[in-house]
């Protein structure tokens, strides 16, 4: 790890004065991507801003017909926190599955949406339940804020605060994990609201976190999972590793979306 | 069987201090005035040394030292070495590059070590490191072993202008061809053995330190063998003599045979303290430990089995590249030769096999010897050509290995092995009941219903353990001999402490040692203690390894104890006034047969040190013995074992559902350590079947060099295995014991690998089985049933 200067502000007016006065500053959330790799001297920023103790990020609420869950929340709160069990529990069975405990008792909300790593989970889930990512200085609908691989349409100096789900009739999310790093190899969250299909892929694209067009018609078409069988995903920007070629990982988006719909069905 | 005795499923004594945070491991040793040590390594895999420009490196803050290769040249430091000579078909010796610790002019793989920053702290070091200028010549990287010696690759070392260390071969050649040409049926198979990073838990780590009053060195070091580290680094490498060299191998957390060699970074630590006039520490992180322990297996071969009509096997025929890597490391050429060829026989009757076995050096990390060491790669080339033989003759599989299996004893294989004893029909017939075989086509049914794809698969290994009869792996090339030594230090009120050359790195020698000791003296193991790890308390000792150290180090403890009740009985003679002859010991007491008259052993040990009832010049005082046990042969442990699981052919997910091992390791002290060695084994020949794989990609870089792409099997992984134990004691030790180690590693991989293709209806997959190199097989699988 490199040197750097480290400031721990309490407000968010502080974290946006205290980003302007640093050339390279990073924000600090759950620290679950950032620390590794600045311990690996892969990251050397000039300045680290903790938000820890920031006060009013870290409250899970209910408003209107919403559940808002501040950016400072950690994966373990959200797991058991009897709101999101209650209103969108493929969400709390989401963050109950990110990592391992330790990362999930560090990791937060609003760390994950920001970084946007492409194997992440809860960039499937804003995406497919059609959440609103609340920042300092705007709302951002979740269809325009990810924008490839490790980018989002964060300005600079600008700090997530809270997200915004409204809840669905129905929704699962199904991952495929990496046997390796067990990081989604193919996460697909699928949700249903009235007449409205959303299902979003992370872990496959080249491009990050996606929603999947033909399957989204082909489920509004019809709500269960027979009706995936032989739509055919376009794998031609998916990731090709040792783990998986492009193709295996469309096949798998295929998979983990008929296994969604039947988890959602409660099947 | 007593309470702390032979055969007591005792729990590990040493466990305390381990779940307790109270191990002292060498990251764990601090000594005053220590410095940091980090190395530079090199980020490619092929290239010549233009310019090496340490300036700015020296000026850095806290930096106290930068070495080069120069600076070991200049000290008249040696390289490192390859113990054990191989020789090739021609006669001529294997050629081994030199291996310089630090680079000299040229680096062979990513990771090689080009210089060291000595500094305060370890980020001193760190930020030093970067601040060292190489200029480099690329050179093109050798990666793919099977082309290694192609005309016109780059030459790795001079003195191997094709990149091959040895043609070796072994085994009758005319034989073998006379027994394929009478061969109804001939199977074929070609066989990749995939290359495994170890992954012990603790990372190498090295302190060195220098007295100059007494001109005498200390390295504390992750070693599964501190005198055999000391040798090198004394006769060979040139640190000191040994005398003036402390070899201290503490608290090991795993080592898998990857902590036996002697590496570029102990010695450079140790030679580095003298010159700076600190303690020099290094604690490898896992990102080195990826790029630069030596890695195991990698074989390619192409194996060929000639059968009668009825299925018996008439011959083998056996052809394997070995991927040594870039530097020949300490017992690097032994694994794929002896090693691994004696084991190809495995438990059948073969009347004539022969073998070619050819090393190359690639630029990849040293490949060594990891748990099993050329035996899990014989066990798999032997085990995958049963499987397919029976198959491809339309026989039950169990039933083609019980046609071939070797039935009277001792048995000589035409490839130098002599097995002494064994029942291999025994353990098939109790795996297959365990394993509920008869059910197994109910079950498979079952998984249909379900979409999903049921295999079982057999593995019936056999290893070489207790390594090893020292003048038969010197006639083989050894540079060593193999036996082990003990001392019993018996103390004035009966107390015990026993000096051994085995070395604990999570096998319990502690407990099983003490068992012994409990057993013999009837003492109990609280009373014992167990020394290892020092070569300035044990007297010498060939370390840990080959499931040597009950087969080995216990009988040379048994033989040091042997010793010591036969002193005692001298000294019970004079303390209860009776004729030697009439002292029995039994349960601890000695006593004077068919009186009331008796000594408890700690009563006769106090005689022993007061000497009060003997004379000097009658007997010495005191009770101290030791022993040198040299093997007359190998131990040869065996077993079958039954994977059965179930695939989803959606995903490629294999599930492992049952896992029957059967093992016959002779005589056990502690059945529960025991299965924790099964258990662990087994595990890791899961992982290799399965998950892991290292991957180099075409300009030699360690893709899977963290845990984020190399894939360690988990618990999850695995289900609850069902252990079986038959029992035949080894006949050429006085335990009868076989040795457990390394088995479950050896017999996993072909057992997983069969139960695959059975599912699949393939005859191969490489390994490891991933899930999508499985949902590919199973796609193939499937369209072809579907076109049937």
């Amino acid at each position: 790890m490199y040197a750097f200067a480290y400031q721990r502000p309490t407000t968010v007016r502080q974290v946006q004065s205290a980003l302007g006065k640093h050339d390279d500053a990073k924000l600090l959330a759950g620290g679950q991507t950032l620390l590794p790799t600045m311990k690996q001297r892969l990251a050397s920023p000039s300045a680290v801003i903790d938000l820890g103790h920031v006060a009013g990020l870290s409250a899970i609420e209910k408003k209107g017909r919403n559940i808002v869950i501040g950016a400072m929340v950690r994966h373990a709160d959200v797991a058991t926190s009897d709101l999101v069990r209650e209103a969108i529990p493929a969400l709390a069975a989401l963050a109950g599955g990110i990592g391992d405990p330790a990362v999930r008792n560090r990791g937060t909300i609003g760390g994950s949406v920001a970084n946007n790593d492409p194997s992440a989970d809860y960039p499937a889930a804003l995406l497919a339940l059609g959440a609103t990512i609340v920042t300092n200085k705007r709302k951002i609908a979740a269809d325009d804020f990810f924008q490839g691989m490790f980018t989002t349409a964060l300005d600079d100096g600008e700090i997530i605060t809270k997200v915004s789900f409204p809840v669905p009739a129905k929704a699962a999310y199904v991952k495929f994990p990496n046997p390796a790093s067990r990081y989604a190899m193919v996460g697909v969250f699928v949700s249903k609201k009235g007449s409205d299909v959303k299902v979003a892929v992370t872990g496959a694209s080249n491009e990050g976190v996606f929603r999947a067009a033909g399957l989204e018609a082909a489920l509004k078409a019809k709500f269960n999972a027979k009706a995936v069988e032989g739509v055919a995903v376009d794998g031609s920007n998916f990731i090709s590793d040792i783990h998986g070629t492009a193709d295996y990982r469309a096949n798998l988006v295929n998979v983990m979306t008929k296994r969604a719909v039947t988890k959602a069905l409660g099947k | 069987m007593s309470a702390t005795g032979i055969g007591a499923p005792v729990r590990r004594k040493e466990d305390f201090r381990f779940i307790t945070g109270k191990g002292q491991y060498t990251d764990d040793i601090n000594r005053p005035g220590q410095t940091h040590a980090a190395f530079l390594r090199s980020p490619h895999a092929h290239a010549t040394i233009k310019k090496l420009d340490i300036s700015q490196a020296q000026q850095a803050e806290g930096v106290i030292a930068v070495l080069t290769g120069d600076d070991l040249a200049k000290d008249g430091i040696g390289g490192l070495i390859c113990g054990w000579m191989i020789h090739s078909k021609d006669g001529s010796p294997m050629k081994a590059g030199s291996h310089p610790a630090l680079a000299q002019g040229k680096v062979r793989y990513v990771g090689d070590h080009i210089a060291v920053v000595i500094a305060e702290t370890l980020s001193q070091a760190r930020d030093a490191v970067e601040k060292i200028h190489v200029d480099y010549e690329l050179l093109k990287p050798v990666i793919d072993m099977a082309h290694a010696t192609d005309s016109g690759s780059p030459v790795i070392h001079d003195v191997s202008p094709n990149n091959q260390v040895y043609d070796w071969h072994l085994g009758d050649k005319g034989a073998t061809e006379s027994a394929f040409a009478k061969a109804k049926h001939v199977t074929r198979l070609d066989i990749v053995n995939n290359r495994l990073i170890p992954n012990a838990m603790e990372p190498r780590a090295a302190i060195g330190d220098y007295d100059s009053g007494q001109d005498a060195f200390t390295l504390y070091t992750t070693s599964q063998n501190p005198h055999v580290a000391r040798l090198v680094l004394s006769a060979f490498i040139g640190i000191a003599p040994e005398h003036k060299l402390r070899v201290i191998a503490p608290d090991v957390g795993g080592g898998f045979g990857s902590k036996i060699f002697i590496y570029a970074e102990e010695t450079v630590c140790v030679w580095a303290a003298k010159k700076v006039g600190r303690p020099v520490k290094w604690t490898g992180d896992r990102t080195e430990a990826f790029l630069a322990d030596a890695h195991g297996r990698d074989h390619i071969t192409h194996a060929e089995m000639a059968m009668d009509d009825k299925g018996h096997i008439l011959g083998l025929r056996v052809k394997t590249k070995a991927n040594l890597g870039a530097y020949l490391s300490t017992f690097s050429s032994c694994v794929p030769t002896y090693l691994y060829a004696p084991l190809l026989s495995g438990q059948y009757n073969i009347p004539a096999i022969y073998v070619e076995v050819e090393g190359l050096y690639t630029n990849t990390a040293p490949v060594d010897a990891y748990r099993g060491a050329g035996r899990p790669e014989a066990t798999f080339v032997i085990e995958r050509m049963v499987e397919v033989a029976a198959r491809e003759m339309g026989q039950d599989p169990a039933a083609f290995r019980r046609r071939n299996f070797i039935k009277s004893f001792p048995h000589q294989t035409p490839v130098i092995m002599a097995y002494d004893t064994g029942n291999y029909g025994a353990s098939m017939d109790l795996a297959l009941e365990m394993a509920d075989y008869k059910n197994f086509g109910k079950r498979k049914r079952d998984s249909a219903k379900k979409g999903m794809l049921r295999g079982i698969g057999f593995s019936a290994y056999i290893e070489a353990c207790g390594i090893a009869p020292s003048a038969a792996v010197g006639s083989l090339g050894a540079g060593v001999g193999l036996w082990e030594s003990a001392e019993v230090r018996v103390n004035p009120v009966g107390t015990v402490e026993v000096l051994t050359g085995s070395h604990s790195h999570g096998q319990g020698h502690e407990t099983t040692f003490a068992q012994l000791v409990s057993d013999r003296l009837g003492i109990s193991i609280d009373q014992v203690a167990i020394v290892h790890g020092d070569t300035d308390k044990v007297q010498f000792g060939m370390g840990t390894y080959g499931s040597r150290s009950g087969a080995v180090g216990m009988s040379a403890i048994s033989k040091a104890l042997d010793k010591v009740v036969a002193k005692a009985k001298k000294v019970a003679a004079y303390a209860l006034e009776a004729s030697e002859g009439d002292i029995e010991f039994k349960d601890g007491r000695f006593s004077v047969a068919g009186t009331d008259r008796s000594l408890a052993f700690g009563e006769v040990a106090l005689q022993a040190y007061i000497a009060h009832k003997f004379s000097g010049q009658e007997l010495e005082p005191g009770l101290k013995e030791g022993a040198f046990y040299d093997p007359t042969n190998f131990t040869f442990p065996s077993g079958v074992h039954i994977c059965e699981l179930e695939i989803d052919p959606d995903t490629g997910v294999t599930r492992i559902d049952r896992w029957t091992a059967v093992d016959d390791f002779g005589n056990i002290i502690n059945p529960m350590i025991v299965e924790g060695q099964v258990h662990g084994g087994i595990a890791q020949g899961v992982g290799q079947a399965l998950l892991e794989g290292a991957h180099y990609d075409a300009n030699g870089q360690l893709v899977t060099a963290s845990y984020m792409d190399y894939c360690m099997p988990r618990a999850d992984d695995l289900p609850s295995f069902d252990i079986g134990m038959t029992t035949t004691p080894c006949t050429t030790n006085p335990l009868g014991i076989k040795g457990c180690g390394e088995a479950g590693a050896i017999a996993a991989p072909p057992a997983v690998i069969n139960a695959i293709t059975d599912a699949l209806g393939h005859e191969q997959i490489a390994m490891p089985a991933s899930p999508q190199a499985v949902w590919r097989a199973a796609q193939k699988s499937l369209h072809k049933l579907a076109a049937e």
